[in-house]
């Protein structure tokens, strides 16, 4: 085991797929020379030189597209984007040439691409730069998504991304991003679709993924502490493919769920989770299932109120925890 | 048409108001080149083109076509020109008029009719239809619907020729509609910024739809080359020896240089935008006539073989009997072939799947129950 943080990570997964595998590129804006807008790829222009990081233009449409037409002739790109918010320039790209080209050409294309970055709100950057697309990423049969919480996932994830022949969409998280974690070495993977039970209970079940899985395991601690609550929470890891036998296990085991997400409520990935759940589990429900999202409008600006009040946080989480109890 | 020659496209060929006879560009090197039977395959493949899109048109009547029908019939010579000079580095990719690229790279017509019929038989096993052909194996890499959406690909195709070390290069066609669409110039910009060898084809076939090039683009089309840097050519798309010699020379410097070039292609299509299209209102009908009375491709390639005595008129019967005979094959062929079945919709999605052995876990297809 090792101590890296979530950044550092990524970074090691991305390092080792290079020296595996001379189809591997990295290319997006300020990867190479600035060391990356968030770090992750900090240094490797130095080690892997500027034919494997690649410095693009401010341009996404253009260099997710080339990814993708250079993915379909055996190259592996793995394009960073500086933030997902800007997803929405390139979206054209992902949806009808990533996620459609292998279904189009009756399976004789595949996307083996991996596109990454932050998608995450709380840092104060207002309402362009906080979009958390997860769930109209996996809404396009065709793409995967990936959504991992802690460094040691995201470092197997990354690395079962870029191995990948399907087009993988890796949302990471800023506000993770420096935080610590025990990370196996070696190279190890992690397959899709396969959720960790971040903790065990047997008293409700929280079913999160990202940073939320952070706070529903600090209000789960302080439910331990203050009211002798088992909350068992759920780390989807992925959301396509998503690991529904292990939500459904737990729900026979507990019979109440909470779903905390950094999503707007209306179709959101908890409202795929909470219709799924009732339609296979509805007999296993004690109580209705709750989630716990973002307020629904724009991210606001105000730094205290978007983390207070926006955003989930264990706080709102406790009080979905107790409304679910009640 | 009234085009200026365009000063700037220093090794470009200006464009012949009419085509003449015999062609100026015969001598081109990469004309000059070919053998008798190569002309003729030529030629022959631009009659399939013609006879096989003919033939929908009755099929698609009877509706047995769905959506959408966008015919090349006028547009020939260029995919066939351009097509013809791919090495096996070379990769093509175009939007959704792609009956004429997809023949002309060696696609057989019938899974193309197949395709069309939306028959498990098709090019695409009926999951893309006409405006969704490929043939990666043939380095044909599609039929895009989404106006310009596939000049970023074809961009990559070029990136990934150039990673892997290989000489070859990539043609990215798209009409003179999609230039106005923001990935193209993207892609121009990355193009000749990291000297990819691609080549950005425009079929000027003077409209977009209803939208004539004069309602919708501010100056010429091809000289936004000129904004990135880049070499671009202009040239008449009627005669295929014109096609050729002007693509032949951009494309051994996109091969040897990995220089990206603009090749602006003045064509013409007969028939309206899609079937569907009453082609009643935007243009005059004395201008379609003009078009096929004087520059039809098929006519002038005819004449400039028979003038060099490579066609006689049994010969031009017998292809014009056998690209007849062979659509009527490939309609037999739709016609006997069954539909997909429901269990096919959710094959060919991912790669995954579509493999004995899954490597991941959990749900990858979310079905209502019902
Ligand atoms: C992004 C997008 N906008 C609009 C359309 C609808 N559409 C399909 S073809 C077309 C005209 C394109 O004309 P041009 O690029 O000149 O190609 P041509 O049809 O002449 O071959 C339009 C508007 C589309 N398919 N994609
Ligand atoms: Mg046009």
């Amino acid at each position: 085991m090792a101590t890296l943080t979530y950044r550092e990570a990524i970074r090691a997964a991305l390092s080792e797929e290079i020296e595996r595998d001379p189809n591997v590129v990295i290319l997006g804006e300020e990867v190479a020379q600035f060391n990356g807008a968030y770090k992750v790829t900090e240094g490797m222009l130095e080690k892997y030189g500027p034919k494997r990081i690649v410095d693009t233009p401010i341009s996404e449409a253009g260099f997710i597209g080339m990814g993708i037409g250079a993915s379909m002739l055996g190259i592996r790109p793995v394009m960073e984007l500086m933030f997902w918010s800007f997803f929405s320039v390139a979206y054209d790209q992902i949806v009808n040439n990533a996620a459609n080209v292998r279904y189009m050409s009756g399976g004789q294309i595949a996307c083996p691409i991996v596109i990454r970055g932050p998608a995450n709100g709380g840092t104060n950057v207002g309402a362009t730069h906080s979009h958390t697309p997860e769930n109209i990423l996996a809404h396009h049969p065709g793409l995967k998504v990936v959504v991992p919480s802690n460094a040691a996932d995201a470092k197997a994830l990354m690395k079962t991304a870029i191995r990948d022949n399907d087009p993988v969409m890796f949302l990471e998280n800023t506000l993770l991003y420096g935080i610590p974690g025990e990370v196996p070495e070696g190279d190890i993977t992690l397959p899709f679709g396969r959720a960790a039970i971040a903790r065990e209970g047997k008293d409700l079940t929280i079913v999160a993924y990202g940073r939320c899985v952070v706070h529903s395991l600090a209000a789960a601690q302080q439910m331990k502490a203050e009211k002798g609550l088992d909350i068992e929470v759920i780390d989807l890891r992925t959301i396509r493919p998503l690991d529904v036998n292990t939500i459904l296990k737990s729900v026979a085991k507990t019979h109440r769920v909470l779903i905390v997400e950094e999503q707007r409520p209306f179709c959101s990935v908890g409202t795929m989770l909470a219709a799924t759940i009732q339609e296979e589990a509805f007999d296993e429900l004690d109580a209705p299932i709750l989630r716990v999202g973002t307020i629904d409008a724009p991210a606001i600006y105000a730094p205290p109120v978007e983390k207070q009040f926006q955003l989930p946080n264990p706080d709102r989480v406790i009080a979905g925890i107790l409304k679910v109890m009640r | 048409m009234s085009k200026k020659p365009s000063a700037p496209a220093e090794t470009g060929v200006a464009p012949a108001a009419t085509p003449s006879l015999p062609s100026p560009h015969a001598q081109a090197p990469a004309n000059a080149a070919l053998t008798a039977e190569q002309k003729i395959e030529l030629y022959r493949k631009m009659v399939r083109i013609r006879r096989f899109e003919e033939r929908c048109l009755p099929v698609y009547n009877a509706g047995k076509i769905g959506g959408f029908l966008h015919l090349y019939i006028g547009q020939e010579a260029v995919a066939v020109g351009a097509c013809s000079l791919m090495g096996k580095d070379d990769h093509v990719i175009t939007a959704y008029r792609d009956h004429g690229h997809a023949i002309a790279v060696g696609m057989d017509t019938k899974p193309l009719m197949a395709e069309l019929y939306g028959k498990v038989t098709g090019c695409s096993k009926g999951k893309g239809g006409s405006m969704h052909y490929f043939a990666p194996d043939l380095n044909y890499w599609g039929g895009h619907g989404i106006v310009g959406g596939q000049i970023p690909l074809g961009t990559g195709l070029a990136y990934g020729v150039k990673y892997q070390g290989k000489k070859g290069a990539a043609m990215a066609f798209m009409g003179d509609g999609a230039v106005n669409q923001g990935a193209v110039h993207e892609a121009y910009n990355l193009a000749a910024l990291w000297d990819l060898p691609v080549l950005f084809v425009i079929e000027n076939n003077r409209y977009s739809m209803g939208t004539s090039q004069e309602r919708s683009s501010a100056g010429e089309l091809g000289k936004r080359a000129e904004a990135y840097d880049m070499k671009w050519y202009v040239c008449g798309g009627h005669d295929i020896y014109e096609v050729r010699a002007t693509l032949d020379e951009a494309l051994r410097c996109a091969r040897e240089q990995h220089k990206p070039a603009v090749v602006e292609i003045d064509t013409y299509r007969y028939r309206g935008h899609s079937v569907a299209d009453p082609d009643k209102t935007y243009r005059d009908r004395k201008e379609i006539e003009d078009y096929r009375n004087t520059k039809d491709p098929l006519q002038i390639f005819q004449n400039q073989l028979v003038f060099e005595k490579v066609l006689t008129d049994t010969l031009i019967a017998e292809i014009d009997t056998a690209a007849r005979a062979e659509a009527d094959r490939a309609v037999e062929f739709a016609e006997a072939s069954p539909f997909p079945t429901a269990e096919d919709i959710q094959k060919d999605v991912y790669w995954e799947t579509d493999q004995p052995q899954r490597t991941s876990e959990g749900r990858i297809f979310f079905n209502s129950i019902d």
